[in-house]
């Protein structure tokens, strides 16, 4: 990642990454009852306790389901370039944590796949008037070994 | 404890009505309920009144006459009519009042609903890099169950059709050209796998009820509707609802559409099998698809088969959507249960013309799914 990069929001995913530390998304997890949140949550939806600690969520997964977007979202409080290129969106399952809505690098819901391996990465999304990129998490399908 | 029932339905059309408050729909909806009902403005003692866009829609008492009767105002998403309902219900049912109405009226902006994602608990970056719109969730869904359940493209493109059909014979229905299935299948995706012809649009429209306590409906009508039960449920922990950033492994949770389903049966004392028509929350031809079989009407998969036996058409065993649903009619927020309920209204009167069910129709099921994850079912009878 480049100086001219920025994250979308603090405390989403760690920042910046480098070649020793890649990016993980960062959640919660409640102290007492253990339900893990994203975005990370003070407040837990299950138990109603108030308390949590920071936990790094799997930077691995697998496709849960998808769609696609397929015209600009409106604006607020999208703020992608004007110039739009469809996406597409999906719920990766971490295992044994819970199920993340994510971008997915894939446009082609012909290349996608309920079940396929899904990896964590960070994408520019958006370009600010002073030349910033923004940048956002988002999923891309695995190579398979060997390929 | 003594029963509501319907003695009165009125619907302004659904559509775009440049220059015409949602006031005056309302206003319109409710004069056409009470001529139904035969009943005058001040006769009226207490009512549920909703809407998405009108900041005060208690403010339709300047249009009908200021009485001074209690009307309060209510909001549920997309389940608000059914809150609307389900209250002016328990007002007689408890005793309160005699005659009630339930009114919902809306006039939304053209293009999809664009709100700043913090009203809903959202953060910003959920918004700004665009995954804060419902259409997502529909597409999401339906392409899960699509995968898990053997559902096709051509039984969306069906179901689509068939609604565009419906509104066809339905005069105050907003989209009211014929669609064949190929000709839905050659609209552009939007979210895929649901396609432009297969999601309904936010409009303009009202609609309202008069109830009364069941003793007291034979001043009024020969015809009566029972209002059987009503259920409102949200979210629990573990379903995958609308506007989700994340939510937890383990087990399927079920819908709020199951919960609200299986307490309105139970309540009415009437099962899925008594259904004789429907009118299912059609945000898009998946959700009629699912929505089918978490309202219990059949089970996960089976409405490949059904959909193309022709078992939901009008003159099939279990007609869905008959005014057109959501698909046809579009969706004023507040209005689009009660527009739903008017409909069931009809077709157990016997009065729905030409997209009258045959036979003599006895329970009436209507169902209404949105953000953040609320169901709302009513149950009716004659
Ligand atoms: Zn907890």
């Amino acid at each position: 990642m480049t100086l001219n990069q920025k994250p979308v929001a603090e405390g989403l995913f760690t920042w910046p990454p480098d070649a020793t530390a890649p990016p993980r998304l960062i959640g919660s997890e409640c102290v007492a009852c253990g339900l893990i949140s994203f975005p990370a949550a003070a407040d837990c939806v299950r138990c109603a306790s108030q308390e949590s600690r920071q936990r790094l969520l799997s930077d691995r997964g697998t496709l849960w389901t998808y769609t696609t977007q397929n015209f600009r979202p409106p604006s607020p409080p999208y703020d992608g370039p004007d110039a739009f290129e469809p996406y597409a969106v999906g719920y990766i399952e971490l295992p044994g944590e819970l199920l993340v809505e994510a971008r997915l690098t894939e446009p082609d819901p012909e290349k996608l796949k309920v079940g396929q391996d899904m990896r964590l990465t960070l994408v520019p999304y958006a370009v600010r008037d002073d030349g910033t990129e923004v940048v956002t998490f988002a999923f891309t399908p695995m190579e398979k070994e060997g390929s | 404890m003594t029963e509501a029932v319907i003695i009165g339905a009125g619907l302004h059309p659904f559509g775009r009505f440049p220059g015409k408050p949602a006031l005056d729909m309302g206003a319109d909806a409710v004069r056409l309920a009470l001529a139904d009902a035969g009943v005058t403005w001040p006769q009226i003692q207490g009512g549920y009144i909703g809407s998405y866009e009108v900041a005060n829609p208690d403010a339709i008492v300047g249009r009908l006459g200021l009485t001074g009767v209690p009307l309060r105002g209510v909001f549920n998403g997309c389940a608000t009519a059914g809150t609307a309902i389900a209250l002016a219900a328990r007002a007689i049912e408890t005793g309160e009042h005699d005659l009630t109405i339930a009114i919902g009226l809306d006039k939304h902006p053209r293009g999809a609903f664009a709100a700043d994602p913090s009203v809903a608990g959202i953060p910003s970056w959920y918004g700004q890099t665009g995954l804060f719109l419902t259409t997502h969730f529909f597409g999401m869904k339906i392409n899960r169950y699509m995968h898990d359940h053997g559902i096709s493209h051509e039984t969306l493109a069906r179901v689509a059709s068939k609604n565009f059909r419906n509104a066809a014979g339905n005069d105050k229905a907003w989209r009211r050209t014929p669609l064949t299935p190929e000709e839905v299948l050659a609209s552009p995706v939007l979210n895929y796998p649901l396609r432009q012809f297969m999601y309904c649009g936010p409009n303009e429209g009202a609609a309202a009820l008069i109830l009364c306590r069941a003793d007291q409906a034979h001043k009024y009508t020969g015809k009566p509707v029972r209002v059987r039960s009503t259920a409102l449920r949200s979210r629990r922990l573990g379903a995958f609802e609308v506007q989700s950033p994340s939510f937890p492994v383990g087990e399927p949770v079920a819908s709020p559409t199951v919960d609200a389903s299986l307490a309105a049966y139970e309540s009415a004392g009437i099962g899925p099998e008594d259904v004789d028509v429907a009118q299912l929350q059609d945000t898009d031809a998946g959700s009629e698809i699912i929505h089918m079989a978490e309202n219990g009407l059949c089970k996960d998969g089976e409405q490949e088969r059904l959909i193309a036996e022709g078992v939901t058409e009008i003159g099939g065993r279990l007609p869905v959507n008959t005014d057109g649903g959501l698909l046809g009619n579009g969706e004023p927020i507040g209005a689009s249960g009660l527009r739903q309920i008017h409909e069931i209204v009809l077709q157990l009167r016997g009065t729905a013309g030409d997209r009258q069910i045959p036979g003599t129709p006895r329970v009436g099921y209507t169902h209404l799914y949105g953000a953040p994850g609320a169901s709302a079912v009513t149950i009716l009878s004659t």
